[in-house]
Formats: C-alpha cells, sequence, structure tokens
C-alpha cells in the first residue's frame, strides 16, 4: 500500500502506515484520515487495524470507508481534472478519504498481559496501520494444541487460530447462503475439535459430506473424516447400500424400531407434515392411552367404529386422529424402521463417543428427505441428552467421571429450533442449556432467521458466511455489539471461502479467508499421511533399527 | 546556504532603496535589469535576505519630470534611445520583493541555516541584492512556508506572483512535476474554500 512515489514506506516495526485518528468516539468508532498516497481502492472493510495511542496499542476492525472534501464546492461544481496536476493535487488535500476503524482491544505495553476489550479509543493524531502478523498472533494465539489454525485474514499470510477449548464449551453457528463455503467451514471446525482431543462429535450428516467424500465446487471430491482419521472416526449409516455403492464399509447400520419412537418424535414433524397442534399433541394423548408400543398399536388399530370410539375416548376430532395415522404411516417408507425395537443404535454411539470416537451418521437416500433426517437426529440425540443427563448427574461432584463432551453437529437447523418448536425439542434444550450436560451443538443453516431467538442469543461462537437476506443478518448479528458496523462487513463477504467469526473462541469479530481443504498438501498439513508413504516410514524404520535387509 | 555562490561571482542587480522587515525595494543599476516577478532575490550581506519579486517599475527619475513620448519622427524604438543618449539616466528601474525568509544567524537556534519566515530587522539601505541561481532556488523552495507568507501579503497580482515562482522553483528540482504536486497540495490546504482560485493557478502551472 505504499504510495506511487515510494514516500510511503512502511514503519519501522513493519506495519504499513494508513492515516491519522482524526475524530471519532468510542460508540461509533474512530475517524482516520487516511495519508496521502494511501489507495482507497486496497482498503477493504473487515481489515485489521493497529492504532498506536500514546501509552496502549489498540486494534480494531475497519468498518466503514468514505471519500469525504473540505470544500462543498468539489460536489456541486466538481474541478476540470482532465489536468493531472490538478487531480494529484486534489487528492489527499481537498477531497480525502477517511476510514471508521472500531477499536476492539486495548493491548498494554506490557505484552506479558493479555488483550482487553478496548474501554477506550486513542487520542488524536494517533497513528493508524495495518496490523501485523505480530498483533494477529498476540490477540489469537499461534497454532498448538489448543488453537486450531481455520484461516487467514483477510490480505494477510498470517495464520488466524480458534481457540478450541472455548469453542466447545458452548454450542456455536456456522451460517451462510448456499454455496458459500459452509460444508468446508464446518469440515475444519470438526478437525479442529477432533485434532484437539478434548471432545467427541456425532454429526448427523445429511448430505454424505463429512464422514466419507465430500465434493467441492473447485475439485470434484474431497476427502471425508473418517479417511483422513480413520481410527478415530466411526461412520454409521442409514443405508448400508448406498455407503456401498461409494466404497464405504460403515461400522455401524442404524435402524430404528417402531417401539422406539416418541410422541416428541412426532412433534418434531409437525411443520414438515403440516399437523395442526391438536395433532401432534394427540401423539402425547395416544402414548398415554396406549402405553408402550403405542405407535405400532395405532397403526394397526382398526378403522370404523373401533377408531370413531378412540378419537372419542381421547375428545379429538375424528379427522385430527385420522389425519395424524396417515401421517404417521409414511414412516413405513423408511427401511431404517423395524417392527419391534431396533438396534441399539444409542448404546453403540455412546460406546464410540466414550471411547473418544468421533461418530458421523450418514443418511444415504434418506439425506433428501427432510422427514427421516428430523425424526433421526430428534430420537438419537433425546437419548444420547438423556444418557449424559444421568451420567452426569451421576458424576456429580467428581469431575474425572463426567462424560465426556460432545458436540452434536446438525444441518438444516431451522427445522429443529423454529420459534414454534425450540421450546420443546431436545435441540432446543441443549442450546439453552449450554454445556451443563457436557453436551453442545454446532448448528450450520442458511436460515438462521427461522432459528428461535433465544437459541441464537446462546450461541458462543457464530461463523457467518455471505448472508443477504436482511433478517438472516439481523439473526445472526443479534446481540452483537456494533452489530450495525459488523454488517458492513458481513453484506460485504466474498461468496466463497470468506467468513465473518465472532464470539466466545475470540477475543474481536474477525473475516476469514477459509483454510484450503482438498489438496495433498492441505491433507498433510492436517496430519494425514498417505499409506504409500506410510508404508515406506515403515520400511526405514524396519531399516534403522535391524539394517538394510534385516527382519 | 553554499558559501561558493557568494555575490563576488553571482551579478549584483542593484540595491536596496526602501526596506521594511516584510518587503524591500531596490533599485536596479541599469534600466530595465529588474528580474522577472517570481525570481528569488538575496539582499544583504550580514543577515542574507530572501525576496521574491512581485512587482518592478521604471519611470523617470525626476518625481517632476514625467516623461514624455520621443519616437514620433523615429524608425525604430532603438533609434529613439540613440538619438536621446540622457534617457538612460534620467529613467530608472525598481523592483519590489516580498521577504519570504533569511539565512544566518539570527533566530535561537543560531547558525546558517534557512528560516523561511521574515528577519526581524528590515534588511539595511543599501544592501547588495542579487538573483539566486537555481541551486539557491531549489534549496530555498525545497519547503513550501513561503507561500503562506505570498498569500498573507497584500501584492498585486498575488496568484501570478505564486505562479512564477513556482515555475521558477519547479525547474529548479530534479522532478518538477512532482515538485508542483507537492507545492500543490501545500496551496491547497493554505486555500480552504478557494477552490476555484486553486484551480485556476494549478491549471497555469502546466
Amino acid at each position: 500500500m505504499n504510495g506511487a512515489n515510494g514516500r510511503y514506506m512502511d514503519y519501522a516495526d513493519g506495519r504499513i502506515p494508513l492515516g491519522m485518528v482524526v475524530s471519532g468516539s468510542l460508540s461509533e468508532g474512530v475517524k482516520v484520515r487516511l495519508d496521502d498516497g494511501v489507495s482507497i481502492e486496497d482498503i477493504k472493510v473487515g481489515t485489521f487495524v493497529s492504532l498506536q495511542g500514546q501509552r496502549n496499542r489498540f486494534l480494531g476492525v475497519l468498518t466503514e470507508i468514505a471519500l469525504e472534501s473540505t470544500d462543498d464546492g468539489i460536489t456541486s461544481a466538481p474541478p476540470d481534472m482532465s489536468s493531472p496536476l490538478l487531480a494529484q493535487v486534489l487528492s489527499g488535500t481537498i477531497a480525502y478519504n477517511t476510514v471508521t476503524v472500531e477499536p476492539m482491544l486495548i493491548m498494554g505495553a506490557d505484552t506479558m498481559n493479555a488483550p482487553q476489550p478496548a474501554k477506550t479509543i486513542p487520542p488524536h493524531f494517533s497513528r493508524a496501520s495495518l496490523a501485523s502478523e505480530e498483533d494477529i498472533q498476540m490477540v489469537f494465539g499461534s497454532e498448538d494444541a489448543g488453537h486450531f489454525y481455520i484461516g487467514n485474514p483477510m490480505d494477510m499470510e498470517v495464520r488466524l487460530c480458534l481457540d478450541i477449548d472455548e469453542l466447545v464449551k458452548r454450542s456455536n453457528g456456522v451460517f451462510g447462503k448456499s454455496g458459500t463455503g459452509k460444508t468446508f467451514l464446518t469440515r475444519l471446525l470438526l478437525i479442529g475439535i477432533l485434532q484437539r482431543g478434548m471432545a467427541s462429535n456425532l454429526i448427523f450428516d445429511m448430505h454424505g459430506e463429512y464422514g466419507w467424500r465430500g465434493s467441492s465446487e473447485h475439485t470434484n471430491e474431497v476427502k471425508g473424516l473418517k479417511q483422513l482419521f480413520g481410527s478415530k472416526v466411526a461412520v454409521f449409516t442409514l443405508d448400508p447400500e448406498s455407503a456401498t455403492r461409494r466404497g464405504l464399509r460403515p461400522d455401524y447400520v442404524v435402524s430404528i424400531g417402531y417401539d422406539d419412537i416418541e410422541p416428541e418424535d412426532v412433534e418434531i414433524l409437525r411443520d414438515t407434515w403440516a399437523l395442526s397442534d391438536i395433532a401432534a399433541d394427540t401423539a402425547h394423548s395416544l402414548r398415554r392411552n396406549l402405553g408402550k408400543g403405542w405407535l405400532r398399536k395405532f397403526l394397526t388399530y382398526a378403522g370404523g367404529d373401533e377408531f370413531s370410539e378412540l378419537a372419542r375416548e381421547m375428545n379429538v376430532p375424528h379427522s385430527t386422529l385420522s389425519a395424524l395415522r396417515n401421517r404417521l404411516n409414511r414412516l413405513g417408507r423408511f427401511e431404517f424402521i423395524t417392527e419391534g425395537k431396533g438396534s441399539n443404535s444409542v448404546n453403540e454411539i455412546l460406546n464410540y463417543l466414550q471411547r473418544g470416537m468421533h461418530v458421523v451418521l450418514e443418511f444415504g437416500r434418506y439425506g433428501n428427505n427432510i422427514d427421516a433426517y428430523l425424526l433421526i437426529a430428534n430420537l438419537l440425540t433425546r437419548r444420547i441428552h438423556d444418557r449424559y443427563v444421568q451420567m452426569s448427574e451421576q458424576a456429580s461432584g467428581d469431575s474425572t467421571q463426567q462424560p465426556r463432551p460432545l458436540v452434536i453437529t446438525i444441518e438444516e437447523a431451522h427445522k429443529f429450533l423454529s420459534p414454534a418448536i425450540a421450546k420443546n425439542t431436545i435441540f432446543g434444550n441443549i442450546a439453552r442449556e449450554m454445556r451443563k450436560y457436557n453436551v453442545t451443538l454446532l448448528v450450520v443453516d442458511q436460515r438462521p432467521s427461522g432459528i428461535d431467538d433465544e437459541v441464537m442469543s446462546q450461541l458462543g461462537t457464530k461463523i457467518a458466511c455471505l448472508l443477504d437476506n436482511e433478517k438472516d443478518t439481523d439473526a445472526v448479528l443479534s446481540g452483537v455489539s456494533g452489530s450495525r458496523k459488523l454488517r458492513t462487513v458481513l453484506a460485504r463477504l466474498e461468496s466463497n471461502r470468506q467468513a465473518l467469526v465472532f464470539g466466545h473462541a475470540l477475543p474481536m469479530p474477525v473475516v476469514i479467508q477459509t483454510r484450503e481443504y482438498g489438496s495433498p498438501e492441505s491433507y498433510r498439513e492436517l496430519g494425514f499421511v498417505e499409506a504409500a508413504e506410510l508404508r515406506a516410514q515403515a520400511e526405514r524404520d524396519v531399516d534403522v533399527l535391524f539394517g538394510p535387509g534385516g527382519c | 546556504m553554499n558559501s561558493d555562490t557568494s555575490s563576488a561571482r553571482l551579478v549584483r542587480i542593484g540595491e536596496v532603496i526602501e526596506a521594511s522587515t516584510s518587503e524591500f525595494t531596490a533599485q536596479c543599476y541599469r534600466l530595465y535589469d529588474a528580474p522577472d516577478i517570481g525570481s528569488l532575490v538575496l539582499c544583504g550581506e550580514e543577515t542574507p535576505t530572501y525576496g521574491i519579486v512581485c512587482e518592478a517599475t521604471t519611470q523617470s527619475i525626476d518625481p517632476g519630470r514625467a516623461s514624455i513620448p520621443r519616437g514620433l519622427n523615429a524608425e525604430t524604438e532603438a533609434d529613439v534611445f540613440n538619438s536621446n543618449p540622457q534617457i538612460e539616466r534620467l529613467l530608472f528601474t525598481k523592483f519590489r520583493a516580498v521577504i519570504v525568509g533569511y539565512c544566518g544567524g539570527v533566530g535561537y537556534q543560531g547558525g546558517n541555516e534557512i528560516r523561511r519566515y521574515p528577519p526581524l530587522s528590515a534588511p539595511r539601505i543599501y544592501s547588495f541584492v542579487r538573483e539566486c541561481d537555481a541551486n539557491e532556488v531549489a534549496e530555498f523552495s525545497s519547503s513550501h512556508e513561503f507561500l503562506n507568507i505570498l498569500l498573507d501579503t497584500p501584492i498585486g497580482s498575488q496568484d501570478h506572483v505564486i505562479t512564477s515562482f513556482l515555475r521558477q522553483a519547479s525547474a529548479a528540482h530534479p522532478d518538477a512535476h512532482e515538485y508542483l504536486v507537492g507545492a500543490g497540495k501545500s496551496l491547497a490546504s493554505a486555500l480552504p474554500g478557494q477552490l476555484p482560485r486553486l484551480s485556476s493557478i494549478l491549471r497555469s502551472l502546466e
């Protein structure tokens, strides 16, 4: 960003100068007049800016860029800019540029102290410069066991890291329009959690993108978690045929028995099945009336007078009961639903999770069936959560006996967490009770406005890719200080591989360019070693141990 | 200041005949020998003082004896002088210069540096006046504080003086355009709310 004439060189500390603080406030951010020679076209919102005060250094985010002038005449009667001298003289003097920087953190002279949220602003004439790589590392931490490299700040080479320990303490969200890179980011987060080893993942993988071979818009195929971390990841499936076709040998085939389905599972399907409130409540009454195996009994209940009698007994209109039965009959289309009790999927999943493994549940051909996704995710999560509650209560007071923290990843989250049902579903509970029972959510969604406000406000860290619907932007930014300015940043993200990350796991909001995923180098960086390489290493080790030709 | 550019080597053009701390008037030794408007001149030996020529006048020595036309029957203007050799003695040329700085030990720092503000005392009458050479012009004009003095002094055709000086100064710098851009920016700060005037000055510099 040096001036064309080379007069604007980097500061001695390596930071590239931007300009000088000329006005501002804590609530509105400080205005920095750009130095003559700094091209406004090189400035981007979301960039990190370092402000050098008299005693402290501030780190902020650039939130606004403006063209200004000292002379009103420039707008009413613009000068003839065909003269190059006039053009060069006016730019930077009468016509100048400003940027607004929101000071986020204050870094004292003592570099040992962690940066604190900025509660004041730098004085007039403080120098502003682009933040250096050291600034970023000081604020976000360097890549280590607890910090996972997720991407680079805009236009910077430095690696920006997320504090994984902080991340898994609360529920988190990944939002963005379709095709903006949500899946990539989610996959990276999951790998971060997996590598840290503090928590287990349970992923309801709707479209088969996480476990085994995902797709990318640039390359045809990218490796899934099972391929990269085979010994730590178990793939469960609802559709073994689909898994076989894709060359995957699933670790477990999940089946659900009719007896496993509870009225709460019916409730979550209320919207997709267009059931009335009464019909949804009727499922609870049926459970009470018919007892264990209520669903099977209800579906095989004789029609005619007996059915009318049942409706009368339960005090619901015949049509309502009939509508409920019609909808429930749809369950018969799912091959993974079996008579009686299904496979003991919950126990299997828990066994894997408690062993420190990560479970990806693939839906195969049911991936496009939202009913199947909602039903399975809700049913399994409810039971797993119940078990976690039990385990947590048994271990109360003894932190060593606490169950291993669990992060449950759900896609199309607004279907589980819509305002109408969030209060009653297990996902709403998990999001609200935070990590009381060591279970948190990673919600992935493209319509955050469809998610209950209370749930949104409980999300610890939010990763937002491009969102252009105003309601969605509002929903993501609700309750965030300085949200008005972040909105500008959010609306101007590139449509792919860029995201605004803010919340609990980061000291300040940041726009990142998502790290690369899909190339052999990227896999190697994530610790993946190709089989051929492994063999070669083994041979080398044998040679070292026993000498060439030994063994 | 470069000591080689002593008055011995550079030709004197006149002497100060009237002086204040803000400007001085010098009379030329020879008729019509005034420097161009906007030229940088230096007067005095003890406290060399810089001035920018803002006005030049040629008139009769005797205020009571105005010049009259003499060339009705002459073929050329030179014929007028040839047939009236006394004219050169009856007329004189003088020029006025705005004081824009001085050089030397007056000031809290002492030394021989160029100071681009008026001296504490006016140049002495009969101080020798000479034009500055290109090196001196380049050195003096390397900083633009003199622009404010020119703009604050009530002189006629102020903008003309400024553009003339800047044209000469830019020629003395290795990159004339870059120099003009820098000076133009200083001028822009010194002329707030006067965009048309600034535009006109800058356009005349191209």
